[in-house]
């Protein structure tokens, strides 16, 4: 029982992470708090991806003497690229909310929703 | 040369083109910029398109890297026919956007306008052509984040939250594609759509194989709007800009429809995803649903936009169905629709669109006596509604006859009967419009009613380009049917469907 908790601890990180940040962006009210919860969401995946890149014993994926197991390279390099995804929806949904205050006064859900009929 | 590098012109022409376009100084001159890269992209894939029908899938090996190491481009009839769809909706967007998003958007916001439709067309043409799972994820990003844009474009303030839920929800179901390739990319070392549906074959029944399953189902399905995942459209494509949702509901559903496609029947294998996993019955039960429940409450609306986002949805629920009904003929009437719905909904947002632009409403009361005051805007509506309803010669009808005739080949007269039951519902959302439009007298009370009249001619042009493609369609059958037939054979051979071979 130990024993599957330690040995995969990495992946009750990413599970952890992904439940606290789909609660966030679920409960929050707030659209920041919205976005932060986005981002703890996608980190979690980020933490996946390289967790999964690591080969026992291995260390980083540059040619040395001496050293027979490297790491996988490829997840991260991957991740780098999900990592820029993640910035530029972050900077996306953070102007909205800058426009969503000018034009509301609010970036509280409850608040500007009882301004406008929503579908 | 340059043939030989045509399959990646798609992709890179409007990623080139989209910084150029907003430093083009001048509202028209960054218009007629993107007008042209698009114009050009639809040229393209309109020869890639025949070439693919006569010689087969062409592969290009991006940057000389051979797959399955480099990230493959590769084209098929499947991904070639809906980029036609997708490159000649985005022309005639962009033809009529000059009226009609010069006159929604912001002066001084029209050069982004069309940068981030450029970049959305990018991201689209992207899905489609690339044979990388994690570069699909890629692509899908770079055009949701300027479909978010596009939708912040809108002239009445709640386009922002609606951006906003968008925003949340689409980058919620991106995620879950992203974990899903990442668990897939565990179990196999591979990204290559092709490598990884070798060597999922040999894994029989993985955990962590169906797990990846799961979530990128999931995460497609929010991206398409599949029913219980769609609560973002209905406001997004009301509040964004007339030409923005034409061309969204034409294309950026329609893709994730193809992606949805593409690892079921390439990446998976058909029979793993139907048969093992059950995917069918839940597809078709969400898929009737769809129908359904979104045709009811597009019945329900008084505001023309989400009546048609609304139908959207239903829409969509068709072409789910042809997936959901594991046989060549349904693959291949999912297919057909995704293009035939691309050209109705299409012109159904542009005349709508239309309707703004010279009355400033969309609500359905705002179209009373519109059947006098704009006769070519409302005989497109017309003639593209009738074709969302499903009436003979036009692309509906064509869609929902291999749909029904597809239920009835496996006896199954519930499916058929149902699908008829859903144009039934189709006919009275688009009739509201329509009775509103010519029985009922223009309203007098609203102020500048005597000053309507019909929109200019760069509107009218798009608009009727892609009604008479509905009617053209609708009659000579041959592009589109051959098209579909050899798209769903790719799909079939591509999980070595047995009937395929039969």
């Amino acid at each position: 029982m130990m024993s599957v908790v330690l040995d995969y601890y990495n992946y009750w990180i990413v599970v952890f992470l992904m439940m606290t940040g789909f609660y966030v962006v679920i409960s929050a009210n707030n659209l920041v708090k919205k976005v932060v919860g986005l981002n703890i969401f996608q980190t979690s995946v980020f933490i996946f991806y390289i967790s999964m890149g690591k080969v026992a014993e291995g260390t980083a994926p540059i040619l040395a003497e001496g050293v027979e197991a490297y790491s996988n390279p490829l997840p991260h390099v991957l991740i780098l690229t999900a990592i820029v995804v993640g910035v530029a929806t972050t900077a996306v949904g953070l102007s909205l909310i800058v426009r969503i205050k000018r034009a509301y006064g609010s970036v509280e859900e409850d608040e500007f929703q009882d301004q406008d009929d929503l579908i | 040369m340059l043939s030989e590098h045509l399959p990646i012109l798609p992709i890179i022409l409007p990623l080139i083109a989209a910084p150029v376009c907003l430093l083009i100084p001048g509202r028209n001159g960054g218009w007629l910029f993107a007008t042209l890269v698009s114009a050009i992209s639809l040229v393209v894939s309109f020869v890639l398109l025949n070439r693919v029908l006569a010689e087969g899938t062409l592969s290009y090996a991006m940057g000389g890297w051979p797959p399955p190491w480099g990230i493959e481009m590769r084209l098929d009839v499947a991904n070639a026919f809906v980029l036609l769809a997708v490159t000649l909706i985005s022309t005639a967007v962009l033809v009529y956007a000059q009226k009609s998003a010069g006159h929604e958007i912001d002066r001084d916001k029209q050069g982004l306008f069309y940068t981030a439709h450029l970049l959305c067309l990018t991201g689209l043409s992207g899905i489609l052509i690339t044979g990388d799972a994690f570069n699909l994820f890629v692509f899908l990003e770079i055009s949701s984040l300027a479909t978010y844009t596009l939708v912040s474009l809108g002239s009445d303030r709640r386009c922002l939250t609606a951006a906003f839920r968008y925003l949340v929800m689409g980058t919620i179901g991106a995620t879950f594609i992203l974990i899903g390739v990442g668990m897939l990319y565990m179990k196999t070392g591979t990204l290559n759509m092709l490598d990884l549906a070798e060597q999922i074959a040999r894994y029989d029944s993985s955990r962590t194989i169906n797990t990846g399953l799961a979530f990128i189902m999931v995460g497609v399905s929010i991206k398409l709007a599949l029913f219980p995942l769609h609560l973002w459209l209905p406001p997004a494509y009301t509040f964004a800009p007339s030409a923005v949702s034409a061309f969204l509901a034409g294309t950026a559903t329609k893709v994730a429809v193809y992606v949805m496609m593409r690892f079921i029947f390439t990446i998976f294998g058909a029979d793993h995803v139907f048969h093992e996993m059950g995917m069918d019955l839940i597809l078709m039960v969400l898929a009737i649903v769809a129908i359904f429940k979104c045709s009811f409450m597009a019945a329900l609306q008084h505001n023309a936009k989400t009546l048609l986002a609304y139908s959207s949805v239903a829409q969509i629920g068709y072409i789910v169905l042809g997936i959901s009904l594991v046989s060549m003929s349904g693959l291949m009437a999912g297919i057909l629709h995704i293009f035939n719905h691309a050209l109705m909904k299409g012109a159904l947002f542009m005349a709508v669109g239309a309707v703004f632009y010279r009355v400033g409403s969309v609500e359905i009361k705002a179209f009373s006596g519109l059947g006098r005051q704009m006769p070519w805007t409302m005989a497109a509506f017309t003639v593209a509604g009738l074709s969302i309803i499903g009436v003979p010669l036009t692309v509906g009808f064509v869609s929902k006859w291999y749909l029904v005739s597809g239920a009835l080949e496996q006896g199954n007269w519930i499916i058929a009967a149902l699908v008829l039951l859903g144009s039934l519902l189709a006919i009275v959302y688009v009739g509201r419009i329509l009775e509103a439009a010519y029985f009922r007298r223009p309203d007098d009370t609203q102020s500048g009613t005597a000053a309507v009249k019909e929109v200019p001619i760069g509107m009218l042009i798009p608009m009727w380009v892609l009604v008479l493609a509905n009617v053209y369609f609708g009659i000579d059958t041959s592009l589109t049917v051959e098209a579909a037939q050899q798209a769903a054979l790719s799909f079939a051979q591509d999980s070595n469907w047995q009937e395929a071979t039969r």
